[in-house]
């Protein structure tokens, strides 16, 4: 019974084990492709297979664990963008000479801990989670042995995610210790609205904090651009994405489980945590030249959004985040396969001015590129949009006008390097242009991205029902 | 026909996705085809909104060809015309065929060129036919994007700066009023524009700040959604984006700014923030009147001191549309008719003129009216046309012009003498401008050397400006076309509005004790 609850995390991490034994004895690197096709068909067929499994919540391990439908919602999101990601790593893996086999296996592990993080239903399962998953990260970031940048991106990881963990861990601890108990079913017992023991109080404040930094949320966000721009691109891709949904899933269960007696108490934070978040990343991302760089800032201020949806502390705020989130993860999966098919005489570039009239080189390219853009800026009639709609709609519902006024006037500020980018792409001047897109996988993945913006206007591809009835199963 | 307004909005997009996919290549005979298939999409849309203009009940005060749809998150894919959208949707389909056919000469990207047109034809139609909020500011908004993408890549030297404030000031405003909508669809439960049109909006007073906020929800929301319209409008004094897009603006892009994308900030004003935020209104009506008079004084001067023709007919649009405004917040069936009369006329009348000034453009490069000199002697056509559309823009009786500039005045002089002192005055001076304009463009002896080889309007020129001839003397000389197809809705509109606002007036005399 119990078993049959974490299934998938079973399946996944025995997968992950054999496949790094085998490996190891059998082949090792030569057989790295056929492993990392092998890891990203493993992870998308479970997550497309997750959503299906029977609609009930089920507890197993005396409370540690959760299958409910907001844990497997964020599951399909995670397992399915990692495997995306994998499949868009392969080229610049390859040609990199960074194709090892522990890179995909790694990342099926990093996926293990994400879900367990979702899945949490008690601090210590919490921390064992996230603790999975940073690890695996950090190996990754650092890939590029021998490159100062993203070795530097990996120590940075390093340090301020052990920082985080450890304000996490004081956080948890100082919660356990007033509430007697490291359950969240247990903690929501003690911790009710006004009446928070001073102790809890702090315990909360620090959870949020280690929260804030994994889901890099201001002032918390110091580490992103760095690990961003020193990490190969594919791996930021990868940090972009799925790490960033099981954080804000985690960030959700965590306050609402444990804390949703004490709404008003962690509400203003969020609230806080996602203004500063939003105008941070809106300003900041204007002077930067390196696309990745830029996609961090991106990447804060879309956090300081679906913080948004948080701070309403409502089911339909639960709901609107999880459809911001899987919004974002479409369009930045989109945003990095273009990113990755960035060369210039067959070398890596991601400066921004070596997007200079591309849109003459390579119509089709750009025309894609342009529409995910205007969908990060959340123009409509792109999906972007809807996204932000969702997130704004929770917080006018939750009495928090101020906080969508605040997120629509960064949003035009934000508007303005997405535009930037536009501008290159189109009205620029030519110089020397991109290389043609160089694989057929990138320029689908791009393309379906693309498109996806497009057409979800129809009907958000059904996302929005799914997330209703996820964020009902964590809100009672 | 259940589904025509569909039909008319979708064709232009799907005569976009046409050559976006199936034609390739750039050379002679692809550029030939895409504008002719933009021509041919662009005119069938126009002929099918006749069945439209026929079929509609002016009588009937009702939206009329609704069609409905489920959509998600409760919103509807509602669509459907009245009395005032009606004449707007025509608006932008009669003049779509001529904005294609007179970009005839376009040699770069003409694909993309056309692409963008067709895609901005259905966001134009979509804006004016949408019933459910969401829905109108899908495309409202939508239309940023090809206007920026056809300033940015095909406009004059200093295009980037234009097309990133043009970009940057309305999608400023819009997002004020997407709050603002968000915070109706939370009161109201809907985001169906018929149900809201129903729906009261809470008028009681509170404090923010510490500053009491008279009229309330009303009137906040009336402010978001102003932000919006009045960029759009473009009201004095965020009219500045208007004329650095225009000028930059390619000859269609311009024509299809000042001709249709404008008229969505007036519309927005009498779909939304008049009959949904009556009480906002009135509070808030004084302040409209003054802007509006400002800007008609103000840009009519500034027009005088402009030495760039698209330039100076830039301004003089801004002044036109305070007439708008101004004919809106009047309040009164004269001012809202001339209102949309105004804007009706000035499409033809501005669209015309941005046509002019590209004719000449097209020969020698320059817009500066220094340039320019006797061109009488050469092209006595141009000359002729020139001078209708002059007269127009001044309000001529006979013209367009004059008749939704005496609506308005008339409309507003019931309310505020004062104002219409003032603006009245605005006419006088658009006087000034545009025929002074005339004078050292077209007037006098031809003496600069660059202008001894310049020749009259080709046909297909002559052809593109000919419909807009008609439609100015039709109008002028019978706007009952018009009146007669707003009149019902204006009135219902009217009575709708005047009625919320005399009980807003009762409820405070009650509340202050001023009606003992």
């Amino acid at each position: 019974m119990n078993f049959a609850a974490i299934l998938p995390e079973v399946i996944i991490a025995l997968y992950a084990m054999f496949t790094l034994v085998g490996a190891a004895y059998l082949g090792k690197d030569a057989l790295a492709r056929p492993i990392l096709w092998a890891t990203a068909a493993v992870l998308f067929v479970m997550g497309i297979l997750i959503p299906t499994g029977a609609p009930v919540t089920v507890t197993a391990f005396d409370g540690m664990f959760i299958n409910d439908g907001f844990a497997r919602f964020a599951k399909a999101m995670i397992l399915i963008s990692a495997a995306l990601v994998l499949v868009i790593s392969e080229g610049y893996m390859l040609r990199r000479n960074l194709l090892r086999f522990e890179y995909p296996i790694l990342v099926a592990l990093a996926a293990v801990g994400m879900m367990v993080m979702v899945s949490a239903g008690d601090l210590i399962a919490l921390y064992m989670g996230l603790e999975l998953q940073s690890l695996a990260l950090y190996v990754v970031a650092s890939l590029r042995r021998d490159s100062v940048k993203s070795t530097e991106a990996g120590l940075k990881y390093f340090v301020l995610g052990a920082l985080s963990s450890g304000l996490l861990l004081y956080g948890a601890s100082l919660t356990y210790g007033y509430a007697g108990t490291t359950q969240f079913a247990g903690i929501v017992q003690t911790a009710t609205e006004g009446e928070l023991p001073l102790g809890l109080l702090f315990g909360l404040v620090f959870l949020i904090t280690g929260f804030a930094f994994k889901v890099s949320a201001v002032p918390f966000h110091m580490w992103t651009p760095d690990v961003y721009e020193g990490a190969p691109t594919p791996i930021t891709a990868f940090f972009a994405t799925a790490p960033k949904v099981a954080a804000m899933a985690l960030f959700a269960r965590v306050m609402h489980d444990a804390f949703g007696g004490a709404v008003g108490d962690w509400q203003q934070i969020i609230a806080l945590l996602s203004v500063l978040s939003m105008f941070l990343g809106a300003v900041a991302a204007i002077g930067q030249t390196n696309l990745k760089r830029l996609m961090a800032y991106s990447s804060i201020a879309h956090m300081g959004f679906a913080l948004m949806g948080l701070a309403s502390g409502t089911v339909f705020g639960v709901q609107a985040m999880l459809v911001y989130m899987a919004i974002y993860v479409t369009m930045n999966i989109g945003t990095f396969a273009f990113l990755l098919t960035m060369e210039r005489d067959g070398q890596y570039v991601t400066d921004i001015q070596s997007l200079n009239m591309l849109s003459k080189q390579s119509p089709g390219r750009a025309l894609a590129m342009l529409v995910l853009l205007f969908s990060l800026a959340g123009v409509p009639p792109l999906v972007g949009f809807f996204g932000k709609y969702y997130v704004l709609l929770a917080a006018v519902e939750a009495d928090m006008a101020w906080l969508a006024v605040a997120g629509v006037i960064a949003s035009v500020i934000g508007a303005f390097y997405y535009l930037r980018i536009v501008y290159l792409m189109y009205f620029g001047e030519e110089t020397d242009t991109l290389d043609p897109a160089p694989s057929l996988v990138l320029t689908a993945v791009l393309g379906v991205a693309a498109i996806a913006m497009v057409a979800g206007v129809v009907n958000l591809f059904g996302i929005e029902g799914m997330a209703e009835a996820a964020a009902a199963t964590l809100v009672e | 026909m259940d589904s025509l307004l569909s039909i008319i909005t979708f064709i232009p997009l799907i005569a976009a996705a046409i050559l976006g996919l199936l034609l390739r290549g750039d050379d002679e005979a692809a550029q030939r085809n895409a504008k002719w298939l933009a021509l041919v999409a662009t005119s069938a849309t126009f002929l099918f909104s006749i069945p439209l203009l026929l079929g509609f009940d002016p009588s009937n005060p009702d939206f009329q060809f609704v069609e409905e749809r489920e959509w998600i998150l409760g919103f509807t894919y509602k669509m459907g015309v009245d009395g005032i959208s009606l004449p707007f949707i025509m608006l932008t389909t009669f003049l779509m065929p001529l904005v294609i056919a007179s970009a005839w000469n376009v040699t770069t990207r003409v694909k993309e060129y056309m692409i963008a047109f067709l895609v901005l034809e259905t966001l134009m139609i979509g804006v004016f036919a949408a019933l459910d909020m969401v829905l109108f500011y899908l495309f409202f908004e939508g239309g940023l994007i090809p206007m920026f993408l056809i300033i940015g890549i095909w406009g004059g030297a200093n295009r980037i700066y234009a097309s990133f404030k043009f970009f940057l000031y309305t999608f400023f405003g819009s997002v004020l009023m997407l709050v603002a909508m968000v915070a109706m669809y939370v009161d109201a439960g809907t985001t169906d524009i018929p149900s809201l049109l129903n729906h009261n909006f809470a008028t009681e007073a509170f404090p923010i700040l510490g500053i009491t906020i008279i009229g309330g929800a009303q009137t906040l929301m009336f402010l978001a959604f102003f932000a919006s319209f009045a960029v759009k409008m473009p009201m004095w004094p965020v009219h500045t984006w208007l004329p650095d897009a225009h000028v930059q603006a390619p000859t269609a892009g311009s024509v299809v700014l000042a001709a249709i994308l404008l008229k969505m900030g007036g519309y927005g004003f009498l779909r939304f923030s008049l009959p949904m935020f009556p009480v906002g209104s009135e509070v808030m009506a004084p302040l409209v009147l003054w802007l509006s008079a400002i800007a008609i004084v103000y840009t009519s001067l500034v027009a005088l001191a402009q030495t760039d023709m698209k330039k100076l007919i830039a301004y003089s649009s801004v002044a036109h549309m305070g007439f708008v405004t101004m004919g809106i917040f009047a309040v009164n069936q004269q001012g809202v008719d001339g209102a949309i009369f105004q804007m009706i006329s000035h499409g033809f009348i501005s669209g015309a003129l941005f046509l002019c000034v590209g004719v000449v453009y097209d020969r020698m490069h320059t817009r500066e009216i220094e340039a320019y000199g006797g061109l009488v002697n050469r092209m006595p056509i141009y000359a002729m046309i020139f001078m209708l559309f002059t007269m127009a823009n001044v309000g001529l009786p006979g013209t367009s012009g004059f008749v939704g500039e005496f609506l308005t005045l008339m409309g507003v002089f019931q309310v505020n003498t004062w104002v219409a002192a003032v603006a009245a005055t605005g006419v006088i001076l658009s006087a000034a401008y545009a025929l002074w304009l005339y004078r050292r463009v077209v007037m006098g002896d031809l003496i600069k050397e660059s202008l001894r080889n310049i020749t009259d309007m080709a046909p297909r020129e002559r052809w593109v400006i000919a419909p807009l001839v008609v439609m100015t003397l039709l109008l002028g000389i019978y706007p009952s076309l018009v009146t007669d197809l707003i009149g019902p809705t204006v009135e219902a509109l009217l009575s709708d509005v005047t009625t919320a606002q005399a009980e807003f007036r009762a409820d405070t005399m009650v509340a202050t004790g001023e009606g003992d």
